[in-house]
């Protein structure tokens, strides 16, 4: 367990009746760079206010920093950062004296935080607007001087709550950039929600997929989009997929047929040479295909066999499960 | 986020409970000044009712005989002053923004994120004491105990004001609620004006007068009196300093009872 970031067993998370977080295992190395995906309501955003110990499970153990997640608390807190979905800032402070107070409650001398603030000024690009009121500052702004308020201690550990929400796409390929390098050059372990999967593809070793408080996949982004099959031929249909399903089941070289509302999602090793016959299968049985077409998987693939719901209907929402999980 | 930045040494540590404290405490403080209109009603009312019962009041009043109405009247005027200044609003408001759990992320030692806030009631406090003492220099006040009486004068309404601050404090915490707080504001009318804010105990009469001789805020009245109208009257002092602790003692008990509840992360 030396070598790991993040262990988790069977960590619990229950709201009266309702079960947010149901026995997750989780173990992340030191330096990798996690990918936590679901649908709002799966449980994200209670399994990370536990990590970060602003929550307590009900059951289960964790680890974070080598640290106990009940007993140790206050050493994790010395051990990680975090910048959560919503800023939490306060408009009548400037820039520069939230960064200052973060800084000296995590010890940091005046020497120390001024160094820091000169080094996260430039990388979150505030610039001067450091130190103006934040009540003048952008959505962007906000969420880049967040993030380095998650940053001025040199976090071990840094766990991300969908860091680029909101940001247009040059802040958020800036906020790409600033992962790679507190990742690579600082071995910095992350811990990343998003509702961006090509966010997810393109920072994360490895992704979790959480779906009714459990964690239901988990792989390198390659591994789990292997698990889609070589191929998978999408077609959408009027009326109800599940008649629709049946119509292609039975043909060769299929390996799995799954409905989803109005789409059909055959996944074979073929493509190209299996798409014709879908077309015709469902044409055959008085199917009616408003569109048929053939890619390698995606995470979104993987996305809509573990939750039945594509990541890009649930992803926009603006909300996560807050307290529900 | 172009520019590359040296590893740096920079690693947390826990900073010390005075440093939290005063780390909480000057963002509080700085704030102040930018929200001037939460002090405005603390300038004038005190002022306003100063002016209105001396006025209304003097000459009927100083019929009883010794009594200098515009010293009596100066304590009611900075209970009014003190009693119910607090950063229960700004506290709740970082509740429900999310502000708390940014603060709650960091190794801070927990109680100094209240506390933070009320060493920043007293500093504003004691600030507010000042123009209405000014006010009363102005029409004649001297104080009997001279300098040494005012700084106690001054000390007993400040720890006054703190000992109050804990009810809206234990209701924001409680509830995260502003409009909550705000009720708590209905508790200042029985603890202030069912006392002798008019007129001295003695020339009371029937249920006023029952309730007053248990309203703890009698006591600290007679007590800041004590220290402006006679020289040093010990029994009058500690009484007055004894009703702050049993009512800060309740407050802060229910304040903090609410911070343990906020912050134990059930």
């Amino acid at each position: 367990m030396n070598d790991l970031a993040i262990y988790a067993s069977g960590i619990s998370r229950s709201f009266g009746d309702v079960k947010a977080v149901n026995g997750v295992d989780l173990a992340i190395s030191k330096g990798e760079v996690y990918g936590f995906l679901g649908p709002n309501g799966a449980g994200k955003t209670t399994l990370v206010r536990m990590l970060i110990t602003l929550l307590l499970p009900t059951a289960g153990q964790a680890w974070v920093a080598g640290r106990e997640l009940v007993s140790e608390a206050q050493e994790i807190r010395l051990r990680i950062g975090a910048a959560l979905q919503e800023t939490a800032l306060d408009p009548k402070q400037t820039g520069l004296e939230f960064l200052r107070l973060q800084g000296f409650l995590y010890g940091l001398t005046g020497r120390q935080v001024r160094q820091r603030v000169d080094d996260l000024a430039s990388l979150v690009d505030i610039g001067d607007a450091i130190g103006r009121s934040i009540s003048t500052y952008s959505g962007g702004m906000k969420r880049r001087l967040d993030l380095a308020a998650a940053m001025i201690h040199n976090p071990e550990i840094l766990f991300l709550d969908e860091p680029t929400t909101g940001l247009d796409p040059l802040s958020r390929s800036r906020v790409w950039e600033e992962v790679r390098r507190v990742n690579q050059d600082m071995g910095v372990t992350i811990f990343l929600t998003t509702q961006y999967l090509e966010e997810a593809d393109a920072l994360a070793d490895r992704v979790g997929i959480i779906n009714q408080g459990v964690l239901a996949t988990e792989g390198t982004p390659a591994e789990l989009k292997r698990s889609m099959g070589a191929d998978v031929i999408i077609a959408d249909v009027e009326g109800d997929a599940e008649t629709a399903k049946s119509a292609v089941a039975g043909l060769q070289d299929i390996e799995r047929v799954d409905a989803y509302g109005s789409e059909v999602v055959v996944r074979v090793s073929n493509g190209a040479a299996r798409i014709g016959a879908v077309a015709l299968a469902l044409n055959q049985n008085g199917v009616e295909v408003r569109e048929i077409r053939m890619r390698t998987p995606t995470l979104d693939d993987v996305f809509l066999s573990v939750t039945g719901e594509r990541f890009e209907e649930v992803g926009t929402e603006e909300s996560d499960d807050g307290q529900q999980g | 986020m172009a520019s590359r930045v040296e590893a740096a040494p920079v690693r947390a540590r826990h900073a010390g409970f005075h440093r939290d404290i005063m780390s909480v405490a000057g963002r509080a403080l700085r704030s102040i000044p930018r929200d001037p209109e939460a002090v405005y009603p603390a300038l004038v009312i005190p002022i306003f009712f100063f002016a209105v019962n001396i006025g209304a009041l003097q000459d009927l009043a100083e019929e009883i005989p010794g009594l200098d109405y515009k010293a009596f009247q100066l304590p009611v005027a900075i209970i009014f002053a003190v009693t119910g200044i607090s950063r229960a609003i700004t506290l709740v408001t970082d509740i429900q923004t999310g502000y708390f759990d940014r603060l709650a992320l960091t190794p801070v030692r927990r109680f100094s994120l209240l506390l933070g806030l009320m060493v920043a009631d007293i500093a504003l406090v004691v600030a507010l004491t000042l123009p209405v003492l000014l006010l009363g220099f102005i029409v004649g006040v001297r104080f009997e105990t001279g300098l040494l009486g005012m700084l106690v004068f001054i000390a007993m309404a400040g720890a006054w004001g703190l000992a109050f601050t804990g009810f809206p404090y234990a209701i924001a915490l409680k509830t995260g609620n502003p409009a909550a707080v705000n009720v708590s504001f209905l508790l200042f009318f029985p603890f202030v004006f069912l006392t002798t804010i008019f007129v001295p105990l003695e020339a009371m009469t029937g249920w006023l007068q029952a309730i007053a001789t248990y309203n703890p805020v009698t006591y600290l009245l007679e007590g800041l009196r004590s220290l402006v109208t006679d020289s040093w009257d010990w029994q009058a002092i500690l009484l007055g300093v004894g009703a702050i602790v049993l009512v800060g003692a309740v407050s802060m008990t229910l304040a903090f009872l609410a911070f343990l509840g906020r912050a134990r992360r059930a």
